[in-house]
């Protein structure tokens, strides 16, 4: 049942592709262990992005990207443990958390073999694809999916600024030009 | 002497004259990515109470360099106006958050 979804969403993920996105609503939705293990997950990623990018980018504009990344991530995700814990719920691991963390580890490796110029410009190019992904997966499954208020909540402030970090990234990516 | 007990009196409202009456303190307030009120009045000498209600760190940033308020998650702070003129202000770390302060002289 949510090995259905979370195959479907992870082919998704994997492939980036909005239609596969929607063709996996069809399926039964994930849990709300499940959508905060996810959401946790997406926010780790981007906080090692950004940690990484600290350590290696060579602009100034994208050493500020990635130091607002960790900053809003990491407030996030410290509500978003809050919430578990005042709910008393397990985040579970699942097929989509593991598809979204094999697809930031190969990033990061990619990543670390750049530097310089290349190295900013990959960098805030994947920031902007990854923000459209997660974006996308919250708008169209994580969301709609939660059954918790107060988590659904915590996903729609997500996605609110998550949506300015795509905007912020698209802006840095055409000043890179 | 019935004099006297009219000049204290007299002398508080015009202490109070010379120290403009009208100072007062407006509050603006960051919640949920949204400053609120998106437009409010002012006068010069009032002073602002910036309320920062989310877990982000905001900034209340004038874009003519007026002022540049830094504010903590859950955090507050005060500052007082001291130029008067229309002044359009944001987040810098979350440029979608905007608002405007008209601050009369």
């Amino acid at each position: 049942m949510f090995v259905r979804w979370s195959a479907a969403i992870a082919a998704a993920i994997l492939l980036s592709s909005p239609a596969l996105l929607q063709s996996a609503s069809a399926a039964d939705k994930p849990t709300d262990p499940q959508i905060a293990h996810i959401a946790y997950t997406a926010g780790v990623i981007d906080i090692n992005a950004a940690k990484q990018a600290q350590k290696k980018a060579k602009s100034k504009d994208v050493k500020a990207f990635a130091e607002d990344m960790l900053r809003d991530h990491e407030a996030v995700n410290k509500q978003a443990l809050a919430l578990v814990k005042k709910l008393n719920v397990t985040p579970e691991d699942n097929d989509t958390s593991k598809a979204l963390s094999k697809q930031a580890s190969d990033k990061l490796a990619e990543l670390d073999k750049l530097s310089g110029a290349a190295f900013d410009k990959a960098y805030v190019a994947n920031e902007v694809a990854y923000h459209k992904q997660v974006n996308g997966a919250l708008e169209t499954q994580l969301i709609p999916s939660a059954s918790n208020a107060e988590l659904k909540s915590l996903l729609q402030t997500g996605l609110k600024i998550f949506q300015g970090h795509q905007q912020h990234a698209e802006h840095v990516a055409t000043e890179l030009k | 002497m019935s004099g006297r007990l009219f000049s204290l009196p007299l002398a508080l409202v015009c202490a109070a004259m010379v120290v403009p009456a009208h100072a007062a303190t407006i509050e603006i307030t960051m919640e949920n990515l949204v400053i609120s009120p998106a437009e409010i009045s002012a006068k010069v000498g009032d002073t602002v109470n910036w309320v920062n209600k989310d877990v982000f760190a905001h900034t209340a940033t004038a874009k003519n360099g007026d002022f540049d308020v830094t504010l903590p998650p859950k955090k507050s702070a005060t500052s007082v106006l001291k130029k008067a003129g229309t002044v359009e202000y944001y987040c810098r770390y979350h440029p979608n958050m905007k608002a405007t302060l008209k601050i009369e002289p």
